[in-house]
């Protein structure tokens, strides 16, 4: 893939914002154009959030995400949402803690990982996104190991800098799922 | 080159109105712009400013006015409803001679409407920002980048013209993050012999007013104005000129349609069609000169806009008949696709125009 096209959705609350933050900003540190899109509408309101991210060597044209060709799916209702939108050939990651259901989609590249059982399992509660984050990063080096890291550090927040490492863990232990 | 950061166009703005100078704010919450008067809340107490959420977006114009006629500057943000609120005071301002820096982050309307983006307050903007003979500089970015830059330029414009200036952004635009570089450059100033802000006995007081009941001085004030007005249409206009060399098919397009036009026409360019895409940077003055050119080389005109067609009035002006213009819209909080626009570029490039 040259471009990426992202949807990552789930409940409000498991991270989706952040770990689209992190991609953009890993994105930027390759010197992509990248861009961030949260949804901010009423479905917010029913508790799920997604937000759209593209990288490209190109000008980002349209940032809303219609046709993804990576789908990050954090809970059963984004990805009975987004589940039909994935462009043939494309890369589903789904939280097989929280979604019992198989995809039924043979033209695309679909990843069952326990993110949220692993988090717990590592005692890295909260971080099943970034647990998904290692094995995107593995199967499709959306960008260098080195802005990846850089990424991380950029999104977390100044006063929470001691929880890159743990990032950084969950990012090894998620590619290694 | 500094930094480039991610940053939300919202907040991207807030900064840089505050590295432009703004040291007062004033607002109303509402959705999608509520990351300016957030970021202006935190920030401007830190620099010896003043936020102030006002009990309604009446009041907060009308604080906007006080502070500017007092020679300082200062801005307020609201998104579509909200402004359609502040349209008095800011006709009052405009009628006062008042600079200052209003922001529409825009949401689908008519009514509350919705909160997604939307461009359906072209005409509000450009025509009738209130009651009265006036106008005001409208702005339009449709990058975060530019939504940075823009605010700069407004406030130094709005000075220099001594009259309100408007950014037309929508809520993709502030919502959104993308890289951005918000440079620390000395803002340019001018001199407000006008202003109220006290005199010392030194010199008679000023007047900041735009009450004249004799009708023959308010003519020459009016006049006055639209003279002024005159001045920046011949000097202010400004437009982007995307693969526009050889197009035979000219979009125009502002704000973040035209972030999807320029991807539609890059498509279209790799099909072999020879199209390109014209972006007003700034709404009022209008860029006629950058549509009246084209309309001499490109045998058909296609208006993309997030509303039923506004801007296209304005185009269908500056072309004055010489070649077709048609309009391609979506209202309501939808952004159109890539793949529509493209749809639209080949049934024109099908059907050829004017010859």
């Amino acid at each position: 893939m040259k471009d990426f096209n992202m949807v990552i959705a789930g409940f409000g609350g498991q991270g989706v914002l952040f770990l689209g933050k992190v991609i953009a900003y890993a994105g930027l540190m390759d010197g992509k154009e990248v861009s961030w899109l949260p949804s901010y509408g009423p479905e917010m309101r029913g508790g799920t959030a997604n937000c759209s991210v593209c990288i490209s060597d190109e000008p980002i044209g349209s940032p809303l995400v219609v046709t993804p060709n990576v789908l990050v799916a954090m809970n059963k209702p984004s990805l009975d949402k987004f589940i039909n939108s994935v462009a043939p050939g494309g890369i589903v990651l789904l939280d097989s803690t929280l979604i019992n259901d198989k995809v039924c989609r043979d033209d695309v590249k679909v990843f069952y990982l326990p993110a949220t059982a692993t988090a717990e399992e590592n005692n890295m509660k909260g971080l099943s996104n970034i647990i998904l984050l290692g094995k995107l990063f593995e199967q499709t080096n959306f960008c260098s190991k080195e802005s990846l890291e850089k990424g991380i550090a950029k999104s977390v927040p100044a006063k929470k800098q001691h929880l890159v490492a743990t990032n950084l863990k969950a990012v090894e232990i998620g590619a290694s799922l | 080159m500094g930094e480039r950061v991610l940053m939300k166009g919202n907040e991207a703005l807030a900064e840089a109105a505050i590295l432009a100078g703004c040291k007062h704010f004033f607002g109303y919450p509402i959705t999608p712009q509520t990351e300016v008067a957030a970021y202006m809340a935190k920030r401007l107490p830190k620099i010896g400013g003043t936020y102030l959420q006002a009990e309604s977006e009446v009041a907060a114009i009308n604080m906007v006015q006080g502070a500017a006629a007092c020679g300082i500057r200062a801005m307020t943000s609201s998104s579509s409803p909200g402004i359609s609120l502040k349209t008095e005071g800011i006709s009052y301002m405009a009628g006062a001679d008042v600079p200052a820096v209003i922001i529409n982050v825009q949401r689908g309307g008519p009514g509350l409407g919705g909160i997604q983006p939307s461009q359906a307050d072209y005409w509000q903007a450009t025509k009738a920002m209130g009651h009265g003979d006036f106008h005001v500089l409208v702005f339009a970015p449709s990058t975060v980048q530019e939504m940075v830059d823009l605010v700069n330029l407004a406030f130094e414009k709005a000075d220099e013209y001594r009259m309100p200036a408007v950014i037309l952004s929508d809520g993709m635009l502030g919502q959104m993050m993308e890289p951005v570089e918000i440079k620390a450059a000395e803002p340019k100033t001018f001199d407000k012999p006008w202003a109220t802000c006290g005199h010392g006995g030194k010199r008679a007081h000023n007047i900041v007013n735009s009450l004249y009941l004799q009708a023959n001085e308010l003519e020459r004030l009016v006049k006055e104005r639209f003279e002024r007005y005159e001045k920046i249409k011949a000097t202010e206009q400004r437009a982007e000129e995307y693969m526009m060399d050889d197009a035979d098919i000219a979009i125009v397009a502002y704000g973040a349609t035209s972030r999807v036009v320029k991807a539609a026409v890059k498509e279209a360019r790799a099909m072999g069609i020879k199209v390109g895409c014209i972006r007003p940077i700034t709404l009022w003055p209008f860029p006629t000169e950058a549509i009246e050119k084209a309309a001499k080389s490109v045998n058909q005109f296609l208006v993309c806009e997030m509303s039923m067609g506004q801007m296209v009035d304005d185009v269908k002006l500056a072309v004055n008949g010489a070649v077709p213009v048609e309009f391609y819209g979506r209202t309501g909080g939808m952004i159109p696709e890539p793949a529509e626009i493209l749809a639209q570029i080949v049934e024109l490039n099908k059907k050829g125009g004017a010859k």
